[in-house]
């Protein structure tokens, strides 16, 4: 009864995504059943559609930008915390980790507030990425967290005892077992950067970011089935980078030779 | 250990720093941003309780955040109640080297086109939407159900979903799904499967050996997931413009009308400012129960 449940909750999960390819082919304008019949036409109006290539340009300098950040950020917070003692320890780590449990509004708003109000600087594409980098971080964090926990401290000892420094212990050692989690971090934060609006949709100037183009253009029924095509395209990418994610992740620990915990967070 | 002490410090202040100069730095800025005024075109600096008082006077302004507080704590409760059987069910049935695998299935949709999901709920529950067509095909005689039930939407028949507060409840549930799952798995993780053992061996019924053994030592778990769906989705802002309509609209809404509709910037920073304070006070409230309950037990 329970193995039903859960698939019944796994359906109910899948539910909405799903339904992306199904209006993407189907050649009726209105988003709605019955359909009417197979097309191609959708996805061959997001090769022409100008915007959209400037606003996906823009999203993905913003999720790299971000993600490369993130990930450095990240990098030293984690490794901070699993290697070294420091006063305020958990109190620093948990001021690292709170925007992962801020409403995104918050964020949103009072950066809005010190940009233009206190500073009088101008939005752009870098208060956007300046945002995402404090939400992406804790993400990163947490990944990295595990990376460098299953990572055996003997094996830094052992490269120091042979005669290497601390900075090519460092790179020779330390950085290709994290490797594959610092992948994932970069992986995930680039995905949720991609994908993020609030804080684009506050924050943004006059060049506007992937989700914030689609915000503008779901209140126009016409471009309706586009915006499926571009979804389907947008899930598919993000389903493949997720599973590039994992499985790095997944590599990692068994490369470190510890068992696997499961999940991202 | 001197070193290591200034090694650790000089690691952590870059992403402790850019936290502070980010977030502590603009959540002090906006706290004092809301005690200015706005005068027409320009900001009054002097420093009031005026947005205070109409903020809390204001029957609208009341209304929208008790609505959004409401709306929460329902999806948190839905999302939790939800979501326990599935970590239950990965966590204490699934193959150990499958856990992973599951566990990924799970979050996928999590990370995916958050926009467009909300928008494929509008879609689902509209008037010719996916479940008023399943529903129209099967029959289903939404309104005599709804008469006999004293179910108010479903009263209204095939047009009541969309634009609802219950509209707004259902999707909001379906997003955070995943959210409230990892947390509870994690404490279902923790516990020591001999313990249940020992329940069965010295009488105790499978039922009351998870009333009694699991649910207790899962409760952490389960606390995490309430504050880590209740917290995120006061401020919820996209799901409430599509699904909401007038009658679901959240705060999160009142505050970007007042920043970027009515001008009125001071005001959306009063109004995000007391969400912030509330979703705190209602946060520490609900841990310090979860400790006063789990002490009391033997």
């Amino acid at each position: 009864m329970l193995r039903t449940y859960v698939i019944a909750f796994l359906i109910f999960l899948y539910a909405p995504i799903t339904l992306l390819p199904v209006f993407a082919f189907n050649s009726g304008t209105v988003i709605a059943f019955p359909l009417d019949g197979f097309t191609l036409e959708w996805f061959a109006a997001l090769r022409t559609n100008r915007e959209l290539h400037s606003a996906l340009a823009n999203s993905l300098t913003v999720a790299g930008t971000t993600a490369v950040i993130s990930v450095l950020l990240g990098l030293m917070a984690a490794r901070a915390n699993v290697r070294y003692r420091f006063p305020a320890k958990a109190a620093a780590m948990g001021l690292v980790m709170i925007p992962l449990v801020l409403p995104e509004i918050i964020v949103a708003t009072s950066l809005l507030v010190v940009v233009v109000q206190f500073f009088g600087w101008s939005l752009s594409l870098v208060t956007v990425v300046a945002a995402h980098v404090l939400i992406c971080t804790p993400f990163a964090v947490a990944i990295l967290n595990a990376s460098f926990q299953s990572l055996d401290p003997a094996l830094e000892e052992a490269a120091i005892d042979l005669g290497e420094t601390r900075a090519s212990t460092f790179r020779l050692v330390t950085l290709p077992l994290v490797m594959p989690g610092i992948i994932a971090s970069l992986l995930i934060c680039f995905t949720i950067s991609l994908d993020e609006f609030i804080i684009a949709f506050f924050l943004t100037g006059s060049d506007t970011t992937l989700p914030v183009y689609i915000w503008s253009l779901l209140r126009f029924p016409k471009q309706l089935p586009i915006i499926m095509a571009l979804g389907t395209l947008l899930v598919l990418a993000s389903i493949l980078i997720l599973t590039l994610a994992e499985w790095n992740r997944r590599r990692g620990i068994a490369r470190a030779g510890g068992s696997d915990s499961g999940g991202f967070l | 250990m001197q070193q290591e002490t200034t090694r650790g410090l000089t690691l952590i202040a870059p992403p402790l720093l850019y936290a502070v100069a980010l977030m502590a730095g603009p959540l002090l800025a906006i706290v004092v941003f809301s005690f200015w005024t706005q005068d027409y075109l320009t900001i009054d600096r002097t420093l009031t309780l005026a947005n205070y008082r109409e903020a809390l006077s204001d029957p609208i302004y009341r209304a929208i955040l008790l609505r959004s507080l409401w709306i929460s704590g329902l999806v948190t409760l839905i999302t939790v109640a939800l979501a326990f059987p599935v970590a239950y069910f990965v966590s204490f049935h699934v193959d150990p080297s499958k856990k992973s695998l599951w566990l990924f299935l799970i979050t996928i949709p999590f990370w995916t086109s958050y926009l467009l999901r909300i928008f494929l709920w509008k879609v689902m529950l509209g008037f010719n939407g996916v479940l008023n067509s399943i529903f129209a095909y099967i029959n289903i005689p939404l309104e005599a159900l709804g008469n006999a039930t004293g179910i108010a939407w479903l009263q209204e028949g095939l047009s009541a979903p969309l634009y609802s507060a219950s509209a707004v409840v259902l999707t909001l549930s379906h997003a955070f799904a995943p959210f409230a799952i990892l947390p509870i798995f994690v404490a279902l993780e923790k516990i020591d499967r001999s313990l249940l053992e020992a329940a069965r061996d010295l009488g105790e019924t499978a039922v009351t050996t998870f009333l009694r053994v699991t649910l207790p030592l899962a409760a952490p778990g389960v606390v995490a997931a309430l504050l880590i769906v209740f917290i995120p989705t006061v401020g919820d802002y996209v799901t409430p413009a599509q699904v909401g309509g007038p009658g679901g609209l959240m705060i999160a809404n009142m505050i970007q009308t007042q920043f970027l509709g009515l001008n009125n910037a001071p005001m959306g920073a009063t109004l995000a400012v007391l969400a912030m304070l509330v979703v705190t006070v209602i946060a520490l409230a609900t841990i310090w129960l979860a400790r006063r309950l789990s002490g009391v037990r033997p």
